[in-house]
């Protein structure tokens, strides 16, 4: 009889660890030992990890380029945000504030069927510059009605919040989008979105609906985006629908692309640092996106390309951690002999 | 009448430049199989090449185009040799997504370099206008549909008949199969890339003298709107592409005139949508199955 | 997991090719007919008036030359390719209008010639994956982890370890796909299609790259298949020694006619087969 081993996960560990630093945010925060700048981060940083997570969703596992992420962002914040301002006065924040992102994704969600729809005959390039497509549709929308505070944008000052009220809920946002993720993968669903990243024509082969799955994955990556798009509503006095557009779209791309396409762990560290980067060095606001550009050819090149791959696999510290290892090891036994 | 005939000839002029741009989108697809995001971006750059040239240095607008070619084709060759080339064997996503990379920097690298002020552009020729009945034609307008139209027919004459253009063929029918019979792969695809990026400097010289202003983001959108002409048009055909900018430019031009400026944008990415979803081989393309 | 049952159906098939037919399937419905099959592309005819019939425990072979259509009618069977005209009816039942993925539930599995894994999952995973329509337990289950989730997940693993067990692959259950070595690749997509419960396999050159031990470990590996499973297995192969040495019906293609069908032995005295491999004598 084979003993069965209790298998931490990777992924486990960082819902624990995403966990437990909340939970040391949260008492900094209420202590007040926080500085203004910094407890103003955090909001923003957990929107942007859900931003990336969920977009992972679509390019780690499901393999596809979505270009209009900022686009569901946008659609699921101006529904949650405008149902929010409605109710204001009629219920009090803890139930207005999740309803508002339940409606909010949901409303997104139905924006990605929309999309997604269009992906049951597409695929690569054409995927990406339809959604790039959807998601300016969406902006030029947004801007162009009147209940939606037109180019002017949206005064949210009356549903506006501090840090300190958001941050149960964005905590609870972030843990809910790292479960889903990281339970996904592990579930058949997830096995089938996998598959159909890694070999399509294999997956319909092996009996897997492929436009279900895709128009999951699309469906359920825009409800997280919509949700936190709610919250980030929330946390401002007022917003355009013009910040969504195709730029903030790469933004998200590039956490998903730095942290590692497929990684949990990789794109909240990198939201993080993408985020509370540009706030720390402001003076080099004008080179953040160049340096992001960069390092988007850059990781691409280094995880693609044999000859790029073996130059930063001989000098990744894993890599030289263990010729050191072995070095040492060698010394001894010299010693020895 | 005469307001829908001047509308139709600056939709023509538009979807000209369109055309010029997605040529280049369409032979570097066709060839290498990949969608260069960038493309757009080079327009911007030979359209900052003319502002420097023309502007700063005061050199002959003669001189300042061909010098404006020169260096987008150089740009185009040297993207594909640092960026594109070393990912021939990896996975379409993460090309796409290098590509991206590249379209960025070239944005904040003109940023940087140029400001986010936008720059007039010079005036290249001094050209009259053409007055028939009671519709006026800019000289610009007529010079950018002759100059397309050329470059359409000398595009063909190439890629039909000459010893390049058949290795260009050979290359996107079967890469392997093309090596074998001795033409440099390599090289084939590298003066695709100069000639799709000269012609994108040649689309800059005209966008700048209809347009004027130009600013770092002054290629994104055209770039896009022209993939989805060379698209609509069937990607990898030249007249494909003609076809396509020109039904696009259209499009484009008369929804600005007879809906709303506001809504021009989108509904020319729901035609793009529209036309990536129905018909995604595109008007004169041909079905490519994929192999099992 | 449920067990999908292949009812016997009361349509009597018509009279084609019965020298196919092995005796024990004789009394029953056969598990697959095609009748008068054909695909036509850019108006050439790459496959046409195909007609076969296998029985539910036969195992088949499909030869022809390089470029007969062989592969091209797999991709026919799992509607890969819609074809131009003609039925196919599996089981009785006629399979016009079915999803590649559809074909699979209904019952055909294949591997393909260019190996296509899931060379990212691991090869437990690989496995799993083609058990999808069988684990019943849907996403929100999954990713709450609600009991249906550990139990479905339980079998699944349990099953797979079982079909790895055929080829003796247990011990790289957890290694990825990827990293198999050529042969192990090839027979983890033999048990990858036998894991969607299939009535039918399709083998695409099952034993290409194979030296002459491994293919024939890989014959007795079929037929084990075959009556452990009690499916139908069709093959496509250039291995001449295999196909007569497994198949008891088989059938030739050339430029996507059949030219001969019958038993391996009516199949190696036929001058029309010896012509379409070796090209016709030419008189002096």
């Amino acid at each position: 009889m084979k003993q069965k081993k209790i298998k931490f996960s990777g992924d486990l560990l960082t819902f624990i660890l995403v966990a437990a630093v909340y939970a040391v945010v949260a008492y900094l925060l209420y202590g007040g030992s926080l500085t203004r700048q910094f407890s103003n981060m955090i909001i923003p940083i957990s929107v942007y990890i859900v931003l990336a997570v969920s977009l992972n969703l679509v390019v780690g596992l499901l393999g596809e380029l979505s270009l209009g992420h900022a686009g569901f962002m946008s659609v699921g914040l101006f529904s949650g945000c405008l149902l929010s301002i409605a109710l204001v006065d009629v219920l009090p924040m803890a139930v207005r504030l999740p309803l508002s992102m339940v409606v909010g994704g949901l409303v997104a969600a139905l924006f990605g069927l929309a999309v997604g729809l269009p992906a049951l005959r597409l695929k690569g390039d054409y995927l990406a510059i339809v959604t790039l497509a959807c998601g300016e549709i969406i902006k030029n929308i947004i801007t162009n009605l009147d209940f939606t505070g037109g180019a002017l944008g949206l005064n949210t000052n009356p549903i506006y919040s501090n840090a300190k009220k958001l941050l149960p809920y964005a905590v609870i946002l972030v843990l809910l989008t790292v479960l889903v993720m990281m339970n996904l993968k592990r579930s058949k669903q997830g096995r089938a979105i996998m598959a159909i990243r890694d070999n399509r024509i294999a997956a319909e082969s092996v009996g897997i609906d492929v436009t279900r799955y895709k128009l999951t994955v699309f469906m359920l990556a825009a409800f997280f985006a919509g949700a936190a798009g709610v919250l980030y509503g929330h946390f401002f006095a007022n917003v355009k629908a013009a910040t969504f557009d195709y730029n903030m779209s790469i933004e998200i791309l590039v956490i998903v692309v730095l942290g590692g396409m497929g990684s949990i762990p990789g794109s909240i560290i990198a939201a993080i640092v993408l985020t509370a980067l540009p706030e720390a060095m402001r003076e080099f606001a004008d080179y953040r996106m160049l340096l992001y550009a960069i390092v988007l050819i850059i990781v691409m090149l280094a995880t693609n390309n044999p000859t790029m791959k073996e130059f930063f696999h001989r000098i990744s510290p894993a890599e030289l951690l263990r010729r050191a290892k072995k070095k040492k090891a060698k010394s001894l036994q010299k010693e020895g002999a | 009448m005469t307001h829908f005939i001047q509308t139709l000839i600056s939709g023509l002029s538009l979807g000209s430049i369109y055309a010029l741009i997605a040529l280049g989108y369409t032979m570097v697809y066709g060839i290498a199989k990949m969608l260069n995001f960038a493309h757009g971006d080079i327009i911007m750059i030979g359209a900052y090449a003319g502002i420097i040239a023309v502007a700063q240095m005061g050199l002959p607008p003669l001189i300042a185009v061909l010098l404006s070619i020169l260096i987008c084709a150089l740009l185009g060759v040297l993207i594909e040799f640092l960026a594109y080339k070393p990912l021939r064997q990896a996975p379409p996503l993460s090309v796409l997504i290098t590509a991206i990379g590249v379209s960025y920097f070239l944005q904040n690298l003109a940023l940087i370099l140029f400001g986010s002020q936008q720059k007039a552009y010079p005036t290249i020729v001094q050209l009259g206008q053409v007055t028939l009945g009671s519709v006026t034609i800019d000289g610009i307008t007529i010079l950018t549909l002759l100059v397309t139209a050329l470059i359409m027919v000398v595009l063909s004459f190439f890629i039909n008949r000459t010893r390049m253009g058949k290795a260009m063929r050979a290359v996107s029918e079967d890469k392997a199969a093309a090596a074998l019979m001795g033409i440099s792969v390599n090289r084939t695809i590298s003066i695709t890339f100069a000639i799709g990026s000269a012609l994108a400097a040649v689309a800059s010289i005209f966008y700048g003298m209809s347009y004027i202003y130009i600013k770092p983001t002054t290629g994104a959108m055209p770039g896009i709107k022209a993939f989805t002409a060379a698209v609509f048009g069937g990607i990898g055909s030249v007249p494909g592409a003609m076809l396509g900018g020109i039904l696009l430019g259209l499009i484009e031009q008369l929804s600005k005139t007879y809906i709303s400026t506001l809504w021009a944008d989108a509904i020319v990415f729901g035609v793009l949508v529209l036309v990536l979803v129905v018909k995604p081989t595109g008007l004169l393309g041909k079905t490519m199955n994929e192999k099992v | 997991m449920s067990v999908k049952t292949h009812n016997k159906t009361k349509l009597v098939p018509v009279n084609r090719s019965v020298a196919l037919l092995p005796e024990r399937d004789a009394s029953v419905s056969p598990i697959l007919e095609c009748i008068d099959l054909g695909v036509t592309f850019g108006g050439l005819k790459a496959v046409d008036n195909f007609d076969i019939t296998i029985g539910r425990t036969e195992i088949a072979g499909l030869i022809g030359p390089n470029g007969a259509g062989k592969t091209t009618i797999f991709n026919l069977l799992t509607k890969v390719y819609q074809p131009t005209h003609g039925t196919i009816l599996l089981d009785g039942k006629d399979i016009h209008g079915m999803t590649t993925a559809q074909v699979n539930r209904a019952g055909i599995a294949r591997t393909f010639q260019n190996i296509r894994l899931f060379s990212e999952l691991t090869v437990e995973e690989n496995i799993t994956v083609a058990m999808s329509s069988q684990i019943k337990y849907n996403m929100a289950s999954g990713i709450f982890r609600l009991p249906s989730y550990w139990k479905g997940e339980r079998i699944a693993h349990e099953r797979a370890m079982e079909l790895l067990s055929i080829f003796h692959m247990e011990q790289f259950a957890n290694a990825k796909a990827g990293s198999l070595p050529y042969g192990a690749q090839r027979r983890l997509e033999i048990l990858r299609a036998l894991a969607t419960n299939p009535c039918l396999l399709l083998l695409d050159e099952p034993a290409a790259g194979m030296n002459p031990s491994e293919t024939a470990e890989l014959m007795e590996n079929i037929r084990t298949i075959r009556d452990t499973f009690k499916i139908a297995v069709l093959l496509i192969e250039h291995d001449m020694s295999l196909v007569m040495n497994i198949c008891e019906g088989i059938a030739v293609l050339s430029f996507g006619r059949i030219i001969a069908k019958g038993s391996p032995e009516d199949i190696q005295s036929d001058p029309k087969v010896i012509e379409a491999y070796l090209g016709r004598k030419k008189e002096a």
